[in-house]
């Protein structure tokens, strides 16, 4: 007897409510783009400049009595916040002290530091500080900047190969799906207010990597199908492929997140918000490659008919990909 | 048919067992570390001593030895990025420049009449003639002076350019001679770093150049990056200047070609001293330095010139005795003793209010030599160690829980060829391992992330394959053909996945820096092991299972 996530032959019809999936995916993206603009995302320091300082005691934690011991330093926003997780010892109580980058210093001073952590050990002897982290303000603008262009750089380089394998129409189906996946997952940040450095753009990364790898799994059938049954409406085709295609489709999504699920649970707080956009980069990915690319190629047609040559498109290599 | 060529198999074999071969060293993580430890100590000729030689045996020779370096989140430490200020050098250049100046000058004082130089704006040699009519010749004269820059990019352009304004005529660096100074600079500063880390014994740091004008340094180990500030942060200037006066008064005006400068001594709190601009000697010209006790038994520093640094230093003691100097460290006057005597013999001794402590890290500073420009540090992280070891724990059991998740799943949705596909997962973890042990990779907190992922990925090739060949099958070709099929139709869509996704893994390796830079290499290394594992590895299994039963019919 087999796990069959599910059943081996399915057709279903993926198209039928197109209009309720690309709504809800408009819909979506509206409030996420909207709250991105309203509140923002809660940028770390990577990406905004000042100090964060990891607390740790056997004490619990007091954030009104830290904030009452930080007060007489005028180190302007300070923001303190306890940190909860299943892999902390019972007699582990652990904080975020997070402190604005100061005017006119390029980084938090060793004085400052030395001085938020005398303040904070008169209340409670026993802290100690397993992190300390001080970004400048001229390196956190750098760094912004350097992630923005990661991103598009990734999304156009995925483009212009998705471009040279298939066809226009492909890429151009895959590269909404991606942008899609971005802004949901920029959304989510900012709607749920969750912390987002540098590691948070490198799991951007790897949902663009890894919903591209799904759309191209899924595209892969449609070129193949395309050829083989060349009578067949386009619509009929696409709801073909993503059929034949499901069983596999759901096998990777369900491994990859059980796999980061066991890291979510057990990996620690450092990593959570990394691999919560993970997750849900993956569910969206997943989602995507379904529904939105799928539907865009839909919209936007193919050339059909790949193994003559077509005398509008121009040189001997136009097919080089066939 | 379902066939595969002996050499193919013996290829395949081979990368496995070395993949293999390399990664064990890090199953053993500490014996290896102990050994690697004590192997560099003896090479380095190290006195061979039972501990030493019992952590070099405590792992086999011929056994490789590469270990995963554990980044700094993992392990502990300091990382800093600092930013040299490259200008404060031009300055000194120009301060060079100036006797020659003054010399070729002198000689045509017909022509050009008596010159002093004028205070300038920093990186600007500016020198008043008293006869403007000799302008042209005085620029004439102190263009001979410019040499041609050595450099790739400079070539054919000097190292100064002069102009003559009214009877003021002004040196500055040529852009290409910037270019190539800051090139020295940064060279300079990085070797400077790399001593002093040196110096203070901690193992492994990372010190590297950045861009133009930035250096990273990451010292695991070290207690904090306050810590690491203070070793690698002070300047450590060393310069003697002729005293020409002693004042109380913090905002005393002084002529040109004169400095300022704070007395740092206790006994003379307040006291200011106004020092010639130029020094006689600089650190520059030291050979070495050690600490010691002056004859009252209070910490100091003993210093021997180099050898034009003590003709220096002797010409001009003679020339100055029951005169002072000062003695400066960053600006700040340390003593500024009386000269006794001429002080020819080249040695010397500075004492100042030293703790012991002080003065060993003056001598190590002074010996590892002065930086040449100020740094301003844009970004400091320190990890203590416990937070690291907490992640590696909490990364290991997230792997392990993954890992058994992933297997689990795998053997129930394709039975035999899960298992398969399973043994290729180990052999794809191990190999990840193998290769990051090979080029000396870091792994950090995201890289585990990476390792992770790929855990969960590394099986979507598998995937693609199987669920091709239960379609192959379902068309009754029989197995060996459906297999063969399967593989064959797989592969496009497979190739096309992987390589959109390490086109991202390679921005990101080129974009990101630290954290994420680890994460792409272990996501990029896994893309690469995992499309090897699933188009070889299962394959040569099933080909050998195939062989063995011959199953008329089966079941994926």
């Amino acid at each position: 007897m087999r796990l069959k996530l599910v059943p081996s032959e399915t057709s279903w019809d993926f198209f039928g409510k197109w209009k309720l999936w690309l709504g809800i995916s408009a819909v979506l993206i509206v409030i996420g783009f909207a709250s991105f603009l309203i509140q923002g995302l809660n940028y770390g320091i990577d990406f905004r400049g000042g100090t964060t300082i990891r607390t740790e005691s056997a004490q619990p934690v007091d954030v009104a009595a830290y904030r009452a011991a930080l007060e007489p330093a005028g180190l302007g926003d300070v923001s303190i916040t306890e940190v909860f997780d299943p892999t902390f010892a019972d007699d582990q109580n652990v904080a975020m002290v997070r402190i604005e980058a100061q005017e006119g210093d390029e980084s938090v001073t060793a004085e400052t530091i030395a001085a938020v952590e005398a303040a904070l050990q008169t209340v409670d002897p026993q802290i100690s500080f397993p992190s300390v982290e001080s970004v400048g303000p001229k390196v956190s603008g750098e760094l912004i900047q350097t992630a923005a262009i990661a991103v598009i750089l990734a999304i156009t380089a995925v483009l212009i190969y998705i471009w040279l394998r298939f066809e226009w129409q492909f890429a151009v189906g895959a590269v909404i799906a991606l942008v899609h996946d971005v802004v949901l997952t920029l959304g989510i940040f900012s709607e749920l207010q969750i912390k987002f450095d540098l590691a948070i753009i490198a799991a951007l990364l790897t949902i663009v990597g890894y919903s591209i790898n799904d759309t191209v799994v899924v595209f892969d059938r449609v070129r193949e199908n395309l050829r083989k049954y060349k009578t067949k409406d386009l619509s009929e085709v696409l709801n073909l492929s993503i059929n034949e295609t499901l069983s596999r489709t759901m096998m990777t999504s369900v491994t990859t997140l059980l796999a980061l699920i066991a890291l979510f649970v057990l990996g620690g707080d450092v990593i959570r918000g990394f691999v919560f956009a993970m997750i849900w980069g993956i569910i969206v990915g997943t989602y995507s490659s379904i529904f939105v690319a799928s539907t865009i190629l839909l919209f936007l047609g193919v050339k059909r008919d790949w193994s003559k040559k077509d005398p509008n498109a121009g040189g001997q290599y136009a097919n080089i990909d066939a | 048919m379902l066939q595969m060529s002996s050499w193919q198999r013996v290829m395949i074999l081979l990368t496995v067992l070395v993949g293999l071969a390399l990664a064990l060293p890090n199953g053993f993580y500490p014996t290896v570390e102990k050994h690697n430890d004590a192997v560099t100590a003896l090479d380095a000729g190290a006195a061979a001593t039972p501990e030493l030689t019992a952590d070099a045996a405590g792992w086999p020779g011929f056994l490789p030895s590469g270990l995963v370096n554990l980044g700094l989140d993992l392990r502990g430490g300091a990382h800093l990025l600092a930013e040299v200020n490259v200008e404060d050098v031009y300055d000194s250049r120009m301060d060079g420049y100036w006797p020659e100046v003054r010399d070729a000058l002198r000689d045509a004082r017909d022509t050009v009449g008596t010159i002093r130089r004028q205070n300038a704006a920093p990186g600007t040699l500016s020198v008043k003639i008293s006869n403007p009519a000799g302008m042209q010749e005085a620029i004439r004269l102190v263009r001979e002076l410019a040499t041609p820059v050595v450099s790739l990019t400079g070539a054919g352009s000097n190292d100064i350019e002069v102009s003559g304004q009214g009877d003021i005529l002004t040196v500055t660096l040529s852009d290409a001679e910037r270019v190539a100074t800051d090139d020295r600079t940064m060279q300079q500063s990085l070797e400077i770093i790399r001593r002093r880390v040196d110096e203070a014994g901690t193992r492994e740091p990372t010190i590297q150049r950045q861009g133009d004008r930035r250096i990273l340094i990451q010292v695991p180990g070290i207690g904090s990056a306050t810590e690491l500030k203070e070793l690698i942060g002070t300047t450590a200037k060393l310069t003697f200047h002729p005293v020409i006066t002693r004042t109380t008064n913090p905002n005393e005006r002084v002529s040109g070609r004169q400095i300022l400068v704070p007395s740092i001594d206790p006994q003379e709190q307040g006291t200011f001293y106004i020092l010639e601009q130029t020094p006689v000697v600089t650190g520059e010209d030291l050979a070495n330095a050690q600490p010691a006790f002056d004859q009252n038994g209070s910490p100091s520093v003993t210093f021997r010139f180099d050898t034009s640094g003590g003709r220096k230093f002797g010409i001009f003691t003679s020339e100055n005795v029951g005169a002072p100097f000062a003695i400066v460290l960053d600006n700040e006057v340390i003593s500024a003793p009386v000269i006794r005597e001429a002080i020819l013999g080249g040695s010397g001794q500075i004492s100042g209010n030293f703790t012991v402590e002080e003065s060993t890290n003056l001598a190590v500073l002074l010996r590892a030599g002065a930086l040449p420009a100020e740094m301003t540090f844009l970004e400091e992280r320190t990890v203590g160690p416990e937070l690291g070891q907490d992640s590696i724990d909490a990364g290991k059991i997230a792997c392990i829980i993954a890992f058994i998740g992933v297997l689990v799943f795998m053997f129930f949705s394709y039975g035999t060829f899960g298992i398969f596909a399973n043994i290729a997962l180990i052999i794809n973890v191990g190999l990840i391992f193998g290769l990051l042990s090979l080029i000396g990779a870091t792994l950090t907190l995201p890289g585990i992330a990476g390792i992770v992922l790929t855990i969960g990925m590394a099986v979507d090739a598998n995937v693609l394959v199987f669920e091709r060949i239960r379609e192959e099958l379902k068309t009754s070709k029989g197995p060996a053909r459906a297999i063969e099929l399967g593989y064959e139709k797989a592969l496009s869509a497979i190739l096309d996945a992987n390589v959109t996704t390490f086109i991202v893994a390679v921005i990101l390796f080129v974009m990101g820096s630290g954290p994420v830079r680890g994460f792409s290499v272990t996501l990029g290394l896994g893309i690469m092991t995992s499309v090897f594992t699933a188009i070889y590895v299962t394959r040569l299994i099933i080909v050998f299972w195939f062989e063995r039963r011959r199953p008329k019919q089966i079941e994926v």
